[in-house]
């Protein structure tokens, strides 16, 4: 039985969210964890060994999407790196993916050929760079360009 | 820079190596090691060390008699934010932090706003602190202090911070100097305050400004402000709907814009992707414009954007293609929102279809959860149908378990009567090989779709059979339950699940759910194979006694529930089954439930009569309607989005919540388990159904709702009706709201009949009321009239009325049962004809040739004789055929009739005032497949009425 107009009254349940972005290495070792939603801390711990077990088995030629608890990873692998992010399945995975990419591009600008231990040892760098970019779980500015000119301004004032 | 100091200690020198690929495997030596990679216990334990020492450490530094400065006071509180993140409790500096609040050095603060966004809590007295640095802050007039300010608010986001808050920002938001990143950030952390507890924003004078920020110059200000939008219209919808013009213009001039126009917004020659996509998202909280030029220019966009995916890309890079189809797959989103222009929607369908085959494994999967949703939109369903080989064929080849599950979810969401063979067989061969983490769901597809678009219930039996032989252990309960509610509640398909099930049995191997679907059906209609001397009852008996020992303790339970009723259905077994429940291992089994079944089926086997055991061992009543138990499961196992074809693809607004969402919600509704039920004694009536959940409810309602909804697979009235006249027991009527059910009993000139009415949506009925007119001359007491019955009833639930009916004199037409009740505020009204036949009040008369012959003969006047010579409208089956004649109410009369074949019947029809006698004969002309039926009667109408009904039964 098909029926008319079925999706017309039906909305989108949210904007674009994030409920959190997560960096971790192939060990399992999280280089950064931005959370957009309150979780306690057993509960963040229980998401970071899920997230990187659910990623980590993922080959070349599967998606960079993968269905997680209610929500969806979208992911991509830097050398040993993994950036996740984690939004609703009806969210749009290819703005995040490419999000993800802009944010690494970003990175390596900013620090230079970024590697795995610029992250952990100006964690507070990275922080500033991600709320340049994200914000309140949105996408806050997307040009390279102006972002690095803000990062070049504050790194200035140091 | 202090921090990389500290951090430079614990590398020891190390040069950081930047060659990618090696980095994952560095481990710093931890001799002086906050390191980070230690994961022997030996680098645990001196990890530990180091922390210990260097917190006592920066704790003495803090406690000291000197003050310390702002350097080091940064220095120690970002150590302590370091060893945090490393994994280890802190709890003390917060002070330390929030002094370092009110510093005017840039990366003092910094550091001091961050230590509180990662590590605050509800501490009340620093709160207080907190908020008035932020206070300060938001004051300063200083871009970057503002900027510090509002992130950490949108960071926190508590409530504390919103009363303190909620009110300046929209005014810092709408400030015309402010800032264009101040401007950002406000949006967004407004957004955030407004989430977590929309009461402290007022919507007000600004709301107006905020909307006008979409034509602002700067493109970062914009894509905050989107998001603020999306979010506030979604409550707000007609404070914000002059969003649309704006939005729509904004979007057209990026859309129409070239490569390289927007400069710092172009990311791998796309103009603005990111705000493109929340654009297109905003319009999606929308119907489509009401302003024709407005629309007009939406729509110019649209097929911009879909002209665009057809031109060569301008790079080769993924991003660039990634970047362009985000807005091309959020476009496809609106179009399917819109619903409403068919050109466009064909248009995405073709689009989606060139990426189902496409070499990029994302694309592949995106078109076919893209498509899934174009499938349940009646203008693109057809064009998504004509992709169906090549999504068999990613079910098939894909390496991704993700791509097939959109597979299967695609082949499920565009399945309807004209493929539904060609996709259940398909997915039952997939089945076969499929990975075990979408066998069950797999499972559940196939038993909804065979049982929604079953044509024949034959095939329906065959293909979840055929699951069961598959992947018998993914087969739950609800699935195998289903089937036989089904058989159990159309006869038409009896005979055929009981000669299937006992063929499927014979495999040496079968699963245990087979046995226990065998054993069902074989104990409700093992009757109807019986007369086959190759499935005879002791055939039948030992087939299922031989996989009895190898089952587990719940199916064996159902067997023995199978066997009393063989000693019902076929009492030449009595004796067999008798001693089988005699043995000790049954009648002393260490199991309380087998035990206790053997010891009273023992007992009423022997202590009860043949018609008590014919009453207690009745066939089943047909079940209430449960269809949306099955959807549920699907729903539930695999969370908001499962049935996305019966869904939309729409989530669940409610799931949200990562935490609330986790665990599957245990469902209320209680399929009963028939081998419980096996034995209802069913002097009183079945209880009514337990009220289905609301979400299984609302699903229900999501498929069957709507105007285009037919009477689902339910016979006619008409048909259900005449079905009626040889049995008691059945139902008599159901539609996509509303099943009625009817268990009915009769004594000579007496009767009594339950009605059950089922409520199958999710919403109540108000005003119900059944009544019963007779315009004939039967009188109809009902008992238990409208205050028993209630005038609502609940979505779900299911409630029952009794009526006592008396028959006065012999009469032709039924009595009616009007009801009328409200569904969603619509009247509804049903008349129906109550199966209450005169041949309902028919006395078997049992009599030898002779007497028959000269009764025969005493109606010989032509009124009193009616004859028909009919075609069979169904197999001539001899069984049968016997059947219904007894169902019809006449003894059957062996040795009568000189020709075998024929069969003879008498009986007298009980009324109050009189008494019929009626006598029968039917003589079936296989070669020719005809009837020839004469009834003769004391009373002409009765003669003409009789054979009527009776002849529309063969």
């Amino acid at each position: 039985v098909r029926l008319k107009g079925q999706g017309k009254h039906c909305k989108r349940s949210e904007g674009l969210e994030i409920r959190f972005i997560l960096i971790q290495n192939r060990a399992g070792k999280t280089r950064l964890a931005k959370w957009y939603m309150q979780f306690d801390d057993d509960e963040k711990q229980k998401l970071i060994e899920e997230v990187h077990a659910v990623v980590t088995v993922r080959d070349a030629k599967h998606t960079n999407f993968v269905e997680f608890r209610n929500f969806k990873i979208i992911y991509r692998r830097y050398a040993g790196l993994y950036f996740c992010i984690c939004v609703d399945v009806n969210d749009n995975n290819l703005a995040y993916l490419e999000a993800i990419h802009n944010f690494v591009e970003v990175l390596n600008e900013y620090f230079h050929n970024v590697c795995e231990l610029d992250l952990v040892f100006n964690f507070y760098k990275v922080y500033t760079v991600v709320d340049e970019m994200f914000l309140a779980g949105e996408i806050r500015e997307t040009s390279q360009t102006k972002v690095l000119k803000q990062l070049l301004m504050l790194q200035s004032l140091e | 820079m202090v921090t990389m100091e500290v951090l430079r200690t614990c590398s020891d020198g190390q040069i950081k190596r930047r060659r990618p690929g090696a980095v994952a495997h560095i481990c710093i030596p931890s001799t002086l090691g906050v390191s980070c990679d230690c994961t022997t216990a030996l680098y645990k334990e001196a990890e530990i060390k180091r922390i210990n020492k260097e917190l006592a450490n920066i704790r003495s530094k803090f406690k000291g008699d000197k003050a310390l400065d702002g350097y080091s006071k940064k220095k120690y509180v970002c150590k302590l934010l370091f060893i945090f993140l490393l994994g280890h409790d802190i709890d003390f500096g917060h002070m330390e932090a929030v002094n370092l609040l009110s510093s005017n050095k840039y990366t003092e603060k910094q550091i001091g706003y961050l230590f509180i966004s990662v590590l605050v809590n509800s501490n009340s007295e620093l709160i207080r602190l907190i908020n008035n640095a932020i206070k300060n802050d938001l004051a300063s007039r200083n871009p970057t202090f503002m900027c510090l300010a509002l992130h950490c608010i949108a960071n926190v986001g508590s409530r504390e911070m919103g009363e303190a808050f909620a009110a300046d920002i929209p005014r810092i938001l709408v400030a015309g100097d402010s800032m264009d990143s101040v401007k950002q950030s406000a949006a967004l952390c407004l957004l955030r305050l407004y989430k977590a507890s929309p009461d402290l924003v007022p919507m007000g004078e600004w709301t107006a400004r905020v909307v006008h920020l979409l034509n602002d110059q700067h493109m970062g200000v914009v894509t905050a402000a989107v998001s603020l939008i999306t979010c506030l219209c979604k409550k707000n919808p007609d404070d914000f709907k002059t969003c649309i013009s704006l939005a729509v213009s904004r979007l057209s001039r990026i859309v129409s814009s070239a490569s390289t126009d927007l400069q710092d917004y172009t990311y791998y020659f796309v103009p603005a992707p990111w705000l493109s996509v929340k654009l297109l998202r905003l319009l999606q909280s929308y119907p489509p414009p009401e302003d024709a030029a407005v629309k007009g220019r939406l729509v110019e966009c649209l097929e911009t954007v879909l002209n665009k995916a057809q031109e060569p890309p301008k790079s080769k890079k993924v991003q660039h293609s990634n970047a362009k189809n985000a807005i091309l797959f959020e476009t496809i989103s609106l179009i399917i929102h819109y619903d409403s222009e068919p050109n466009l929607l064909v248009r995405a369908c073709n689009q989606l279809g060139q990426f189902l085959q496409h070499r990029e494994t994302n694309l592949r999967y995106l078109a076919l959860e893209s498509m899934c949703t174009l499938a349940s939109s009646e203008f693109s369903h057809e064009a998504v149908k004509t992709h169906i080989d090549t999504v068999i064929n990613a079910l098939k080849t894909e390496r991704d378990v993700s791509v097939r599950q959109r597979a299967a979810d695609l082949l499920y969401a565009m399945c309807d009567r004209s493929n539904a063979k060609q996709i259940v067989s398909e997915m039952l061969r997939y089945l076969e090989t499929a990975d075990y983490a979408i066998r069950e769901e797999i499972v559940l597809k196939v038993a909804i779709l065979a049982e929604k678009y079953a044509v024949d219930y034959s095939w329906y039996v065959d293909t979840i059979l055929n699951l069961i032989r598959i992947a018998g252990d993914y087969v739950s309960e609800e699935v195998w339950y289903r089937v036989l509610q089904i058989v159990t509640n159309r006869d038409d398909v009896q005979g055929y699940a009981a000669k299937t099930v006992f063929e499927a049995l014979q495999a040496p191997a079968c699963h245990e759910n087979m046995v226990k679907v065998g054993g069902y059906i074989l104990g409700e209609f093992g009757n109807l194979i019986a007369g086959d001397p190759r499935s005879s009852p002791p055939v039948q008996f030992s087939l299922l006694h031989s996989k009895f020992h190898l089952c587990s303790v719940a199916t064996r339970a159902l067997l023995l529930s199978t066997y009393i009723k063989f000693i019902n259905l076929f009492p030449e077994t009595k004796a067999t089954i008798q001693g089988v429940l005699r043995a000790g291992s049954q009648l002393r089994n260490a199991d309380v439930e087998l035990q206790q079944r053997a010891v009273e089926y023992l007992t009423l086997s022997s202590v009860a009569s043949t018609d008590v055991l014919a009453t207690v061992l009745e066939e089943m009543p047909p079940f209430p309607e449960r269809e949306s138990s099955i959807l549920a499961k699907l729903k539930r196992k695999k969370g908001p989005g499962a049935a996305s074809a019966l869904d939309d693809g729409r989530r669940d607004p409610s799931s949200n919540d990562i935490n609330g969402g986790v665990e599957p919600t245990p469902s209320t509704v209680s399929t009963p388990s028939p081998s419980a039920d096996l034995l209802g004694l069913r002097a009183a009536p079945p209880p009514a159904a337990p009220p289905a959940s609301a979400g299984a409810g609302n699903l229900l309602v999501d498929v069957f709702d709507g105007p285009a909804a037919q009477p689902s697979l339910g016979p006619t009235p008409e048909e259900a009706f005449l079905r009626f006249v040889c049995k008691n027991n059945g139902v008599l009527f159901e539609n996509q709201l509303l099943q009625i059910g009817v268990k009915s009993e009769f004594r000579q000139n007496l009767g009594r009949m339950y009605l059950f009415y089922g409520n199958k949506t999710s919403v109540q009925f108000q005003n119900f009321s059944p009544t019963v007119v007779h315009p004939g001359d039967l009188q109809t007491h009902i008992l238990s009239a409208p205050p028993a019955l209630r005038s609502q009833v609940d979505g779900g639930a299911q409630v029952q009325q009794v009526l006592n009916i008396e028959c006065l004199r012999d009469f032709l037409t039924p009595p009616l049962l009007s009801v009328r009740f409200r569904y969603g505020g619509a009247p509804q009204a049903l008349t129906l004809k109550l199966p209450v036949t005169i041949n309902k009040f028919f006395q078997p008369t049992e009599m030898a040739a002779q007497d028959f012959f000269q009764r025969w003969k005493q109606l010989s006047l032509p009124q009193q004789e009616a004859q028909k010579i009919f075609k069979a409208n169904h197999p001539m089956d001899a069984e049968v055929t016997k059947a219904k004649l007894l169902g019809f109410g006449s003894a059957l009369l062996d040795n009568v009739d000189p020709n075998p074949e024929n069969f003879v019947g008498a009986g007298i029809i009980q009324t109050k005032a009189l008494q019929v006698g009626c006598l029968l004969r039917l003589e079936p002309n296989a070669q020719a497949q005809m009837y020839r039926l004469t009834l003769r009667t004391s009373k002409e109408p009765v003669s003409r009425h009789l054979c009527e009904l009776l002849a529309q039964q063969f």
